[in-house]
């Protein structure tokens, strides 16, 4: 157990991995910066206006204001997940990125470590885009919303570290549905995105607030939307940074073991 | 002359399954040192080790002076490799591929812009320089992984298997790049299944089989040794044989021929042709492809 915690060796050389995987999204920057649009929209429209015309006010709230911060979690979530599940491994396994990358003088902690940075930025490029949706359609209360760029990175490290941990244990690629369906698909649904976990019955809401790295997401995303505060956000924050960092040296662990035999 | 690699004792093992079992060996600057050996011999392992992408399970093994464990680095920035497997990246065009190594060695961009030239010119090819990885042939590939194990300007090369699969135009053409390299007195280590491409280019070289050393040395002076100057081949039959064994003759039998090692063939030949019932007889110099199958059997491997 004690070796999945040694502490790895990554220089500012990560930078390096950062910057390939931008100069690849920036080849396709057109579809790449249409799509994030496309998404949002499309569920503000069908769930905020749609389906929120049935539903009551949360807490006083009109339902699209309450839903607008859940689907900005959902994007920090999805972007960095895919990127550093299904991202990484063709990068990993069928392209042999990191085999040439790791002949020249960056180590293979640091391609790592670049990778979950890289996943890190789609959450905060996808985040951004949504935010810009919401506030057009005056949703969030600003400047304070505008908190969520800069957070949006912090909470896509935790998503990429963690799907960094499936990719470096996946024996082939179809694998990687199982934490799809068994744990993002879950997280989407029950983390305080499309209705309060207060809805839930006790129990569960003490097992998400413990296991669900999503529901933290969505309780900073809604403080910052809805400029409201709460004594629980520091821990929220906490735990993010923590277990974002133990998933961080985890996942470079578990990758050295696949890849340096 | 200092010693670029050496190693004391090398081992590796993957589990249970020994890869590189205890092999010494040094590689001195200038020199064209070959790894030949059948598959799975371990000759991708041992290079793995020397780039340092591949831990050693004990033994010494320096590089530059440096020991591979605690200087990787270090190491690596003075190195150029041409691994088995081409890894050029598919998401950029030729030119990409190599700004964006450059980078991993912090090469900076103007420099690095004006090294691609050269090198797109050195490996001709310039007028592909836009296209996408998918697109080139095998031979091309493999000039551009040569081209990029050339960015950090290394003094030291590494190619293991820098011609698999490539046509003898191609293949030509990679044999004239190193040896002009070699002018310029870059050290290369060299891995190889054509026997030609080693006589050619290596000054020194191992030939290993199941992770061990069994011979080193000049490619010409290996022959001499193991096999002489020539091989008498002729046709196998009962009388032929026992009539080879009766005069004490030693021989090799593959498939329906006898081979005769020998340093004197017409005497040789002389005297068999006076005693024997030979048919279809010929004499061949012997080249470094018989000492390989003389050491390493002809069955086959993996
Ligand atoms: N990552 C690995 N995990 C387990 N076993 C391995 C690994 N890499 C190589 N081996 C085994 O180690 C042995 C040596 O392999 P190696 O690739 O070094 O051979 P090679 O001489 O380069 O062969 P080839 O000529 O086919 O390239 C083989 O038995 C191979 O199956
Ligand atoms: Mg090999």
């Amino acid at each position: 157990m004690a070796s999945y915690l040694k502490f790895p060796k990554v220089s500012n050389w990560a930078w390096k991995v950062w910057m390939r995987d931008w100069k690849v999204f920036m080849k396709t920057y057109k579809v790449n910066f249409i799509l994030p649009f496309l998404e949002p929209i499309l569920y503000l429209l069908a769930l905020g206006f749609g389906l929120g015309g049935f539903v009551g006010p949360i807490d006083g709230i009109p339902y699209a204001v309450f839903l607008a911060p859940g689907l900005i979690s959902i994007s920090i979530m999805n972007s960095a997940f895919f990127e550093c599940t299904y991202g990484s491994y063709v990068r990993m396994y069928y392209q042999k990125t990191f085999d040439a990358i790791i002949a020249t003088p960056l180590n293979l902690d640091e391609v790592i470590a670049g990778e979950i940075f890289w996943g890190a930025t789609r959450s905060l490029i996808n985040a951004s885009f949504m935010l810009i949706v919401v506030i057009a359609f005056g949703l969030v209360s600003l400047p304070m919303a505008l908190i969520i760029i800069p957070f949006s990175f912090i909470a896509g490290l935790l998503f990429s570290a963690l799907a960094m941990c499936f990719t470096a244990i996946s024996p082939n690629i179809n694998a990687l549905n199982y934490p799809i369906f068994l744990l993002i698909t879950p997280m989407f649904l029950f983390s305080g995105t499309f209705f309060p976990i207060s809805a839930l019955p006790q129990p569960i809401q003490y097992a998400s607030f413990a296991t669900l790295p999503l529901v933290h997401v969505v309780e900073i995303s809604r403080a910052l939307t809805l400029s409201r505060w709460s004594g629980f956000l520091p821990l929220n924050l906490i735990w993010i940074i923590i277990v974002s960092f133990l998933l961080f040296v985890i996942s470079i662990n578990l990758m050295k073991r696949r890849l340096i035999a | 002359m200092p010693t670029v690699v050496s190693a004391e004792n090398l081992m590796k093992k993957y589990g249970d399954i020994v890869a590189v079992d205890g092999i010494n060996f040094s590689v001195e600057q200038g020199e064209c040192f070959g790894f030949l050996g059948p598959n799975g011999a371990g000759k991708t392992t041992t290079i793995k080790m020397i780039q340092c992408v591949s831990p050693k399970t004990s033994g010494k093994l320096e590089v530059l002076g440096m020991d591979v464990d605690l200087y990787p680095k270090e190491i690596k920035r003075n190195l150029g490799v041409v691994p088995q497997e081409n890894n050029l990246d598919p998401d950029f065009t030729v030119y990409e591929n190599l700004m964006v190594y450059s980078r991993y060695f912090s090469i900076p961009k103007n420099e690095a812009k004006e090294r691609i030239e050269k090198l797109l010119k050195f490996m001709q090819l310039e007028e592909k320089r836009d296209a996408i990885i998918e697109r080139l042939s095998g031979g091309m590939k493999r000039r551009l992984i040569l081209a990029r194990a050339l960015l950090n300007e290394p003094k030291r090369l590494i190619l293991d298997e820098p011609t698999v699969g490539l046509d003898p135009q191609a293949r030509h053409l990679i044999w004239d790049r190193i040896r002009s390299l070699k002018k310029e007195g870059v050290t290369t280590i060299l891995t190889t299944h054509y026997m030609e491409e080693a006589s050619q280019l290596c000054d020194r070289l191992v030939i290993m089989d199941y992770g061990k050393i069994l011979v080193e040395g000049r490619p010409e002076d290996l022959v001499r040794e193991q096999i002489g100057t020539s091989i008498l081949e002729t046709k196998a039959n009962p009388e032929v044989l026992s009539c080879l064994q009766k005069m004490k003759q030693e021989f090799e039998i593959v498939g329906d021929t006898i081979h005769i090692f020998t340093d004197s063939p017409s005497d040789l030949m002389f005297n068999l042709m006076g005693q024997c019932r030979l048919s279809q007889t010929t004499v061949r110099p012997a080249t470094l492809e018989d000492v390989f199958l003389k050491l390493t059997g002809r069955a086959l491997r993996e």
